[in-house]
């Protein structure tokens, strides 16, 4: 698990550095070309997006200089970039991906961006071949982990801005807003932006009052609704299911009696007050009344703030998840790590019987072809035999992580070449490793 | 045997149950399916109990028993006609029980306790009892929607964050389900009732209003009436709507109660 990670994200650094450090996306394949050729790593992928930079590689030691990299790329100061920046290696990396990926490290919880955007950060990097074997597996790793955090928890489940939260309010009322009325009093930004949520949920028609009539005709235009003069207020209200008001009366302009006039008028069918005005446009004497729901700014806020504790909740299930697949994610490449010293440990053992082979045939003269093939299957078939029991050890052994011992073991024994040495050389290895040594899991 | 398959019915029922009581604590999505698989066992197991009833020859729908198990039967399928409608389990949360207590009865005590053996006209009889039982299922899924709405009414004023995730359907769509139900089972309660005084008068030749049976069914049948006409008159719900529903819903008790006193019915006669 030669796995680095540095990077900065909403938490560590202020936008300042985070604006600096920002990679467009026209740069971002150079950018993974330089990542892949700098010393000391293999593989690399650049994670760029408004909250985070992230940098994920795999290395030939597992002790690359990505700092160094940073501070060249960027063209910054160590004292400027250092204090912002977090670093993992190995299993912590594999982690901070995973919880990166399944939106658990995102300023919003579970919001589903993120993983669209590390699914683009890793095409990009593989089609400019920053990407093999290893990074290659573990970002396939990660998106099976988002897929089961969102799976099977209800991280993401719930929107939490408050014109979002406005609208689940209004649905755990109606259903579904298909064809309902909306009514904005007081045309205000906000009001705006809920009335757009609602809209984009199905509402159908819109009116629109507000004290100086000219702002009423605007607003209603941008939504295809009516205006409706501030006189006529109560006459039209019972039109709606969802009000929507923001004025910036000192008092409260709905009252108990409004209320009932409404309900009346509309055979009780119920009316959602959405109050954003402070002081409060809607009075709380009106909404003891059966049928009429209000919200206010509070309301709204504790709605939202819930939301961010329900998610917390969900967070803590979804980290459950991660810690179990960072271990078993741990252990796949464990028995993949234990490969090439099986390969090596075959090659040793040919190149020594081939060896032999050739010293007997110096000395017996010439052979049929049919000695020629019973020695081969001969000394195949010790090898084979004696070899069996180590390979199987080495194996299991990958899994039950006491792997690093038994490896330094048997490269002791065998006087195998070192890792780096062995690593440089991977790439061939790899080749006879799959035919060799059969499908790895 | 019908009564064995009555009694794996009622084993299923039971586990339905047990949502019913966990339904308004917890809100994961996996006990109302597990709940729902239950319930849809255990109608299967029902369904071969009544249709061998049935077959076996010696059917008497108008014994309490068999009649409970029928009843218990058709709430059931009211039950999953609303689920194939809005996808919601809630309102198991009322029927469930109801439908655990009459199935447990009908599976436990099988005492023949007999309706008078007088009647003349077998198919008016038939007639009656399903009609007046789809009516009794249908008040009893509008009765429980009416609870429901109350429940969600009072979470939605109450602005209480937790009101945001529940199992509960929007507002509107239990009002739905309670006034569907409403308008589909008065008809039914009705006729119902027609076809009751129908074999009443047939077999007894006049209908004695006195009979508790028969008074209870009346008030039952004109709360009904009343509850749907403020329904379409002036849109009562929520509290109003619950305590017509409630008070609906206990004079239908009442007059299943009476079975036991009136000489209408003559249960208690044999």
């Amino acid at each position: 698990m030669r796995f680095q990670l540095i990077g900065v994200n909403h938490k560590s650094a202020p936008l300042e550095v985070r604006e600096r450090m920002a990679i467009p996306e026209s740069r971002l394949p150079d950018t993974c070309r330089e990542l892949a050729a700098y010393p000391g790593i293999e593989e690399g992928i650049v994670i760029s997006t408004c909250n985070r930079v992230e940098i994920v590689t795999h290395t030939t030691n597992g002790t690359a200089d990505l700092r160094g990299f940073l501070r060249d790329h960027f063209h910054l100061e160590r004292k400027e970039l250092d204090p912002h920046l977090y670093e993992f290696r190995g299993k912590d990396a594999v982690r901070h991906l995973f919880r990166v990926a399944s939106s658990l490290d995102s300023m919003v919880i579970g919001e589903a961006q993120i993983l669209g955007q590390v699914k683009e950060a890793y095409a990009t990097a593989r089609a400019v071949g920053a990407v093999r074997g290893q990074l290659d597996q573990l970002f396939s790793r990660a998106f099976a982990v988002a897929k089961r955090v969102r799976g099977e928890t209800a991280v993401g489940s719930s929107s939490v801005s408050i014109a979002s939260v406005a609208v689940e309010l209004a649905e755990r009322i109606f259903g579904t807003l298909e064809g309902k009325t909306v009514f904005i009093v007081g045309a205000g930004k906000m009001s705006e932006l809920a009335a757009r949520h609602l809209m984009a949920h199905g509402c159908a028609a819109i009116f629109v009052s507000n004290r100086t009539f000219e702002r009423a005709v605007g607003l209603a235009e941008k939504f295809n609704g009516q205006a409706i003069k501030f006189d006529d207020l109560y006459n039209s209200c019972d039109r709606a299911d969802i009000v929507i008001t923001s004025t910036g009366s000192p008092h409260a302009i709905f009252r108990r009696e409004h209320g009932e006039q409404f309900l009346a008028r509309r055979k009780n069918r119920p009316m959602f007050f959405i109050d954003i005005a402070v002081p409060r446009d809607v009075s709380p004497e009106m909404g003891k009344l059966d049928g009429i729901f209000i919200y206010d700014l509070d309301d709204l806020q504790q709605a939202v703030s819930s939301h961010v504790a329900d998610r917390r909740k969900e967070a803590e299930l979804a980290e459950a998840i991660i810690t179990g697949e960072v271990e078993r994610f741990e252990a796949r490449l464990q028995t993949l790590d234990v490969v090439p010293t099986i390969v090596s440990l075959q090659d040793h053992l040919e190149t020594i019987r081939q060896a032999e082979i050739d010293r007997v045939r110096g000395r017996m003269g010439r052979l049929t072809p049919e000695q020629e093939m019973a020695i081969e299957a001969l000394t195949r078939g010790i090898i084979n035999k004696v070899m069996h029991t180590p390979i199987t050890t080495l194996k299991t052994a990958a899994k039950e992580s006491e792997a690093t011992t038994i490896v330094g073991v048997v490269r002791r024994l065998f006087n195998l070449p070192e890792k780096e040495k062995e690593s440089a050389s991977q790439p061939a290895a790899k080749e006879t490793k799959e035919t060799e040594v059969g499908p790895h899991p | 045997m019908s009564l064995l398959w009555l009694r794996c019915a009622l084993g299923c029922y039971f586990v339905s149950l047990i949502y019913a009581f966990v339904a308004l604590t917890r809100t994961r999505d996996l006990f109302s399916r597990i709940a729902l698989h239950a319930a849809s066992l255990g109608m299967v197991f029902h369904f071969v109990s009544l249709t061998e009833l049935f077959l076996s020859g010696h059917v008497v729908w108008a014994s309490v028993h068999n009649g409970e198990s029928l009843l218990a039967f058709l709430s059931m399928s009211f039950f999953m006609l609303i689920y194939a409608i809005y996808q919601t389990t809630s309102p198991g949360v009322v029927v469930f029980p109801v439908v655990f207590f009459l199935t447990f009865v009908a599976a436990v005590d099988q005492q023949p306790v007999l309706l008078t053996q007088y009647v003349s006209n077998k198919g008016w009889l038939a007639a009656h009892i399903f009609l007046i039982f789809i009516g009794y299922a249908a008040l009893l899924v509008s009765f429980g929607a009416s609870l429901l709405y109350l429940l969600q009414e009072r979470r939605l004023k109450a602005k209480k964050p937790t009101s945001l995730i529940s199992f509960l359907p929007a507002l509107e769509v239990i009002d739905q389900i309670g006034y569907r139900s409403l308008l589909l089972g008065f008809p039914f309660m009705t006729l119902g009732l027609l076809t009751g005084s129908v074999v009443a008068i047939s077999t007894y030749g006049h209908l004695d209003f006195l009979d508790p049976k028969i008074l209870l069914s009346v008030l039952m049948w004109a709360v009904y009436m009343l509850m749907v006409f403020t329904r379409w008159n002036s849109g009562w719900r929520g509290r109003r709507a619950a305590f017509l529903a409630t008070f609906a819903f206990v004079a239908a008790l009442a007059a299943w109660a009476a079975n036991y006193f009136s000489t209408i019915h003559r249960f208690a006669a044999s």
